[in-house]
């Protein structure tokens, strides 16, 4: 038997896979609604069922700094935070994707202070999309495990970071059936890390990192990595359907997934755990003769520009329901949705806020959405006030 | 008498782009070299990174890395964690370092942090008593009364309105088993107290004053001379604890010579000698070098 399947938390689903992909590493500082995944983790640490280095570090900065040092000597690291946390972190982010290294953080998404709120929207991970990082968005908390487990073999084949995130609250702390790999069947796919050559902290072969780079070369530098970051996609198409063929499932293409998309005149796009919600609106819909599908996104970054347009190409109406805002313009998918579709469609894209500070998102919010989509107001909707 | 090492056989090499006479770099050699090549070194932003690490080139022989200004202590904690995990605690040392705006100020907390989980790191702060990397202005670290470029003496002002923070009695009271200044100006103590450091488990930090140049305003001959002369007046003291014990302290003359002795040398402190409240502010400086005679057994 290689796989379990139990009825868990998500954060205790996401604590038990970290165990057993076995980083050597993990830095540690809590935040709601975090705290499940790290808390579970000191206490595989505490009992003994896991041999990592558990840091308990003093803010969500030194966690980001611990994991990147550790990262740096050439082994397998984790954390994860929130909000603030992730906030926080943001130097050491941007830092961390400059120097290439394969980090993995959660991030339970929840909304941003001020006003101070505790529960989710995806403000938090969408707001550092600059930073270099590959990321990964659940819908479920299967999707959550088994992103964790490709997220490693992603950033260690490719030496990018990538953030895997999952809506707070509603998956974190929710309880769902979810199988959780065992490690031998994880080695079939992600075998121990071993870090390239020459780029690593190592006494007997002394190499300096993170040195400064002057207008000569930064700007090549910068480019790279935003050649290996646009790269990424090939690889993620590949590491999907090997995980496929290993775990006997998989999420979409890797890139995006296609619900009732084929014969749809309107398609709302999305990320996260709302894919759930909108899929189970679009099977009522239908069976009224409404055509409606939905493109999921699953990562935001590197953007999937054309798998998007592709899917949207017959399509008269595309909704975007975004999580997320930028202050004064409008949705931020909404936005990339249009950036990735310029001069190549048709049809009408629209932009609509759902859920923000948890705000609870209904079936009623999405079926107006699907109404609202195909009145062109020019305008960003604000749903569910 | 010391051995004459070859340049290129320190591991801090010849090349990099610090200013002539420069304090900082002359310490951070003796420390590197003290420390010996299984070291992995993990340092702040400032002048000792910009100078000695210009890609694709650098001036270290050792493992060495940079991430931001205020962490190398808790980047020390990840390599020193992962170290452990591949069972190299005890073989190879982590020494993190950064100047004094790293350590007084925006680093301030991530070394609280790092000495309470009592992780087996030295850290060294190189301190220029200045942010010396972005055109000296003031820090936690900078004496009362300096001149800097965010202190500046005029009609309503005579320089830095505030005391230096005294990091020495706050790596004390988080139970840092080795804890120790030093000066440019004494080489051999630099590298004896290295030494001495890694004799004690556990956190362990070496405070060392290192003149500036150009941002004290003073000669390119004179790192080495005023690092003695901070000692001798008291200003800078030079003492030693190990779990909390005073172990040692660097006396000065039985005549010590006066804080003005010290000063006058510096264009940070020229203000003083021209404004007619000067004198009244030396002489709180004095105060200074008394008290810091009489609290750690300085005569």
């Amino acid at each position: 038997m290689n796989t379990k399947k139990q009825i868990v938390e998500g954060s205790h689903a996401v604590a038990e896979i970290m165990k057993n992909l076995r980083p050597a590493v993990v830095a540690a500082y809590p935040i709601t609604p975090q705290t499940h995944i790290v808390e579970d983790l000191a206490k595989m640490k505490d009992n003994g069922e896991a041999d990592f280095e558990f840091i308990n570090a003093e803010s969500e900065f030194s966690a980001a700094s611990m994991v990147l040092g550790a990262s740096a000597t050439g082994v397998r690291t984790y954390t994860a935070t929130s909000s603030q946390g992730l906030l926080l972190m943001t130097e050491v982010l941007f830092n961390i994707a400059g120097m290439r290294l394969p980090v993995v953080v959660t991030c339970a998404n929840r909304a941003i202070s001020s006003p101070i709120n505790i529960w989710n929207d995806q403000q938090d991970s969408v707001t550092i999309r600059d930073a270099g990082w590959l990321q990964l968005y659940a819908e479920t908390n299967q999707e959550a495990v088994d992103l964790h487990i490709l997220a490693y073999k992603l950033a260690e084949s490719l030496m990018l970071p990538v953030m895997v995130n999952m809506d707070g609250f509603v998956l974190t702390h929710t309880f769902e059936s979810v199988e959780i790999p065992e490690v031998s069947l994880i080695k079939k796919f992600l075998p121990d890390y071993l870090a390239p050559k020459d780029s690593t902290l190592d006494t007997a072969n002394s190499r300096s990192l993170g040195t400064f780079a002057t207008p000569e070369r930064y700007l090549e530098i910068r480019q790279e990595l935003f050649e290996d970051v646009a790269a990424a996609k090939k690889e993620i198409v590949r590491q999907n359907s090997e995980f496929k063929k290993v775990f006997g499932r998989g999420i979409g293409n890797g890139l995006i997934e296609e619900y009732k998309t084929k014969d749809a005149d309107i398609i709302l796009v999305a990320m996260g755990s709302v894919c759930g919600t909108i899929k189970e609106v679009i099977d009522q819909l239908r069976t009224k003769g409404k055509k409606v599908g939905l493109l999921k996104i699953i990562s935001f970054r590197p953007f999937p520009d054309v798998e998007i347009v592709k899917a949207l190409s017959k399509v008269k109406y595309v909704a975007v329901v975004d999580k997320a805002i930028s202050i004064g313009t409008e949705g931020i998918l909404a936005t990339e949705i249009k950036r990735a579709c310029y001069g190549q469609l048709k049809a009408q894209i629209s932009s609509f806020v759902v859920g923000l500070g948890g705000r609870d998102i209904t079936e009623k919010m999405i079926s107006d959405i699907v109404d609202l989509a195909k009145v062109k107001t020019g305008k960003i909707g604000f749903v569910g006030r | 008498m010391p051995k004459y090492t070859n340049p290129f056989e320190h591991l801090l090499n010849p090349g990099h782009t610090a200013c002539p006479g420069c304090g900082q770099l002359i310490a951070a050699r003796h420390v590197i070299d003290a420390c010996g090549p299984d070291t992995i070194i993990a340092n702040a932003t400032g002048c000792l990174e910009v100078t000695t690490s210009k890609h694709p080139t650098s001036s270290w022989k050792v493992p060495w890395i940079h991430s931001l200004f205020e962490n190398p202590s808790a980047v020390a904690s990840g390599i020193l964690a992962a170290i452990k995990h591949k069972g190299l605690d005890g073989k190879v040392k982590v020494l993190a370092q950064g100047g004094d705006g790293s350590t007084f100020d925006i680093g301030f907390g991530l070394i609280s942090g790092m000495w309470e989980r009592g992780d087996n790191i030295l850290y060294v702060c190189y301190d220029t008593e200045v942010y010396s990397n972005t055109g000296y202005q003031a820090s936690g670290a900078t004496p009362l009364d300096a001149f800097t470029r965010t202190t500046w003496p005029g009609k309503k002002s005579l320089g830095n309105r505030m005391f230096k923070k005294n990091m020495l009695e706050i790596a004390l009271a988080h139970r840092v088993g080795y804890v120790a200044t030093t000066t440019s100006g004494y080489i051999e103590d630099i590298k004896r107290k290295v030494k001495k450091a890694w004799d004690t488990p556990g956190p362990k930090f070496i405070h060392i004053l290192t003149p500036c140049v150009p941002g004290w305003g003073i000669e390119d001959n004179q790192a080495i001379e005023l690092g003695k002369l901070a000692q001798k007046t008291g200003f800078f003291p030079v003492v030693e604890f190990v779990n909390g014990e005073l172990v040692s302290s660097m006396k000065v003359p039985q005549d010590a010579p006066k804080v003005d002795e010290y000063l006058k040398y510096h264009a940070r402190f020229k203000h003083l000698f021209k404004d007619p409240k000067g004198a009244e502010q030396i002489k709180i400086l004095q105060k200074i070098c008394n008290d810091n005679i009489a609290k750690y057994n300085l005569k």
